[in-house]
């Protein structure tokens, strides 16, 4: 691909390109979220351990896997603006946590509801659901960190720092936590196993899947349209842009 | 030499300066003058390498000191308007630690040799905490004396100093230009250094 | 010039016992809390002690993090460490030595007093001891990044609490890993090893990263 990439890089070109994206991941979030629920719902079969409970899978699981994919990329984005001094990495990090943080608490918030009509119990200290809360953790961290902090470039670099020793760590306490679950004896939850997922199945885990990917994109892109704006508002593209928009 | 290209410090939205351009060469006074709150901290700073400045350059003898790193500092000497100087250490613990950590280890002779020119006869062995703010100041000046570096960066030596006491860093100011050192400072007092050159730097 | 920085940090605490010992009660009192709220019943106590003697020595290591850059960042002497000559990760790896020796050596020689309070048997007390021993530096060394992160912070207490404990797990996981493994008979070896990873791991990465946040900090 011969893109111009840095072409993109400056916050005002982003704006606009973001401005002209959002829509389409927009739709194609809601569409895909439509028909991977109703798949998951109507079409796809009882299960015949689990009977009608199994269902929230199709929320759980995605959100799982996009919680954990979230912190890696902001890490990312994070490492990339504090190694090269680059704005706009750092406000896609930024934009991208609250993102992250809400998938892992709608993965915790399934896992409980799945777990209650499971074992008659709301929470059960399993690998899995304990890793996600220890994630959902280091979001917090993440964006109180940035919170505390007023100053928006040192923000930035002390995000990237936490961002990044996070996910040096993110192996590492989910190897131990899984060793710990493994001493103990707890109860292993697995939610997505089933020997022979049937085909409705696997066809809406993965719409749901793409679903959360495009919602994500959209609401990344948004939030990161407002944190350029407040970073930007003294420039003199956003000034112009008051005029037109008005 | 020390160049300062362009400099500007950006604190949040709010730009403190812009357009600085300045340089020194050995045995030259730079004075940083300015109203509070226009910056002058923030420029010491800067050219410590404590700071990045949000554009232009700072450069020893062409390199900027951004890549020269750990041997800036070690050509440096920054006095802060936080002297360092810590309470609960004798003056001459708190001399010889700053000292080693300038990378000029000393033995408390000399450490007792600095503090009693520095006026602090009878005063090496208290704790800083029952020294006045002016004694307190006298003992991190006291590092001058001590340390071999190339360009002092002095933010406010003479607070809280009497009469005899700025003549005495003063006197300490001129030998150490007359010896071919470089000084950067700011201060509230007029103070009549003799230089070979002396630079004006006005913030606004 | 490591040495140098030791010796004034531990200077400074024989100078003000006082902070040494809030951290050490601190740790004391939380330990004997908990029979309180949990019931004299020994049996239980004893399966618990590893748990909360090692959950104790996290948040007491955890609180005294706060000291370890601010008093240096409020008198200026943090701008002359930043300034020296010297690498900045060794300087800060001295800090996080001292802190160690303050506080981490404290609560190692206290653990067994208390593990006697929750009557762990003999071995169980060595074990608790060793892991304590290994553990605390990582404590002391992935907390410095914390503390700098945060230095000068509203509010820099509590949120260190945030940044830090999630990444303590590991080591809680093995440390009181171990200790219940000696007890049920099990070997303990493997733990160790794994807390002796961390405790390299850490001891490479960690002062490295606690000077980029010292100077992302004082900027």
């Amino acid at each position: 691909m011969s893109i111009n990439w840095y072409k993109y890089a400056s916050p005002a070109s982003f704006y606009f390109l973001a401005g002209r994206m959002i829509p389409y991941f927009s739709i194609a979030a809601i569409v895909l979220l439509i028909v991977g629920l109703y798949i998951g719902f109507f079409v796809a079969p009882t299960d015949f351990q689990q009977g009608e409970a199994y269902r929230i899978i199709f929320i759980h699981v995605p959100a799982a896997w996009m919680s954990m994919f979230l912190y890696v990329v902001m890490a990312f984005w994070a490492g990339i603006g504090l190694a090269f001094n680059t704005r706009l990495s750092s406000m896609m990090a930024t934009a991208i946590a609250p993102t992250g943080a809400m998938f892992t608490f709608i993965a915790l918030w399934t896992g409980a509801w799945w777990g209650k009509p499971m074992w008659g119990t709301w929470w059960v200290w399993d690998a899995r659901l304990t890793s996600e809360l220890i994630l959902f953790f280091l979001y917090i961290g993440f964006m109180s960190l940035q919170a505390a902090i007023d100053d928006p470039r040192r923000a930035d670099k002390a995000g990237a720092i936490i961002a990044l020793v996070g996910v040096v760590n993110i192996p590492i306490i989910y190897f131990s936590v899984q060793w710990w679950n493994t001493l103990h004896q707890g109860a292993s939850v697995s939610i997505a196993q089933s020997p022979k997922m049937a085909t409705a199945m696997l066809a809406g885990m993965l719409i749901m899947a793409l679903a959360v990917w495009m919602y994500s994109i959209a609401m990344i892109l948004m939030r990161a349209r407002t944190i350029i704006l407040e970073r930007e508002r003294h420039t003199a593209w956003v000034a112009e842009l008051k005029g037109i928009t008005r | 030499m020390l160049q300062g290209s362009n400099l500007e410090c950006a604190r949040g939205d709010r730009v403190l300066f812009s357009g600085i351009n300045f340089s020194i060469k050995p045995g030259e006074l730079m004075q940083v003058r300015g109203p509070n709150g226009s910056g002058k901290t923030s420029l010491l700073r800067m050219l410590c390498g404590l700071t990045v400045p949000s554009s232009g350059e700072i450069n020893w003898n062409g390199t900027s000191i951004r890549s020269l790193g750990a041997d800036y500092f070690s050509m440096i000497t920054y006095l802060g308007h936080l002297s360092g100087v810590k309470d609960d250490l004798t003056a001459i613990e708190n001399l010889r630690i700053t000292s080693a950590l300038a990378g000029v280890a000393i033995d408390e002779k000399i450490a007792y040799e600095a503090l009693q020119k520095m006026g602090l006869e009878e005063r090496e062995t208290l704790l800083a905490k029952v020294l006045s703010q002016g004694q307190k100041r006298r003992v991190a000046l006291a590092r001058l004396i001590l340390v071999n570096t190339k360009l002092w960066i002095l933010d406010e030596p003479l607070t809280a100093l009497d009469v005899s006491a700025i003549e005495l860093i003063k006197n300490i100011i001129e030998r150490y230009l007359a010896q071919g050192g470089m000084v950067i400072l700011t201060t509230h007092q007029e103070i009549d250094i003799s230089a070979t050159v002396t630079h004006q730097l006005y913030l606004s | 010039m490591l040495t140098w920085v030791i010796r004034r940090d531990l200077l400074l605490a024989v100078r003000r016992q006082a902070d040494v010992l809030t951290t050490l009660f601190f740790f004391i009192i939380v330990v004997s809390l908990f029979p309180l709220g949990v019931g004299p019943e020994m049996n239980t106590l004893r399966i618990m002690a590893p748990g909360i003697v090692w959950v104790a020595a996290l948040l007491a290591s955890m609180l005294s993090l706060g000291r370890m850059f601010s008093n240096d960042y409020l008198d200026g002497t943090l701008e002359q460490i930043l300034l020296s000559p010297t690498s900045l990760s060794l300087l800060v790896l001295g800090k996080m030595l001292s802190h160690w020796l303050i506080t981490g050596v404290p609560l190692v020689l206290m653990a067994p007093v208390l593990g006697i309070q929750y009557d762990l048997p003999f071995s169980a007390l060595v074990v608790l001891t060793l892991s304590l021993l290994l553990g605390t530096p990582i404590l002391s060394l992935i907390g410095a990044i914390g503390a700098a992160l945060t230095l000068g912070l509203r509010g820099g207490g509590v949120l260190v609490s945030l940044l830090v404990l999630p990444l303590y797990i590991p080591v809680l996981i093995f440390g009181a890993g171990a200790v219940e493994a000696s007890t049920a008979g099990l070997g303990f070896e493997a733990h160790f090893s794994l807390l002796g990873a961390f405790l390299l791991v850490s001891l490479v990465f960690a002062p490295w990263a606690t000077a980029a946040s010292l100077r992302i900090s004082m900027e």
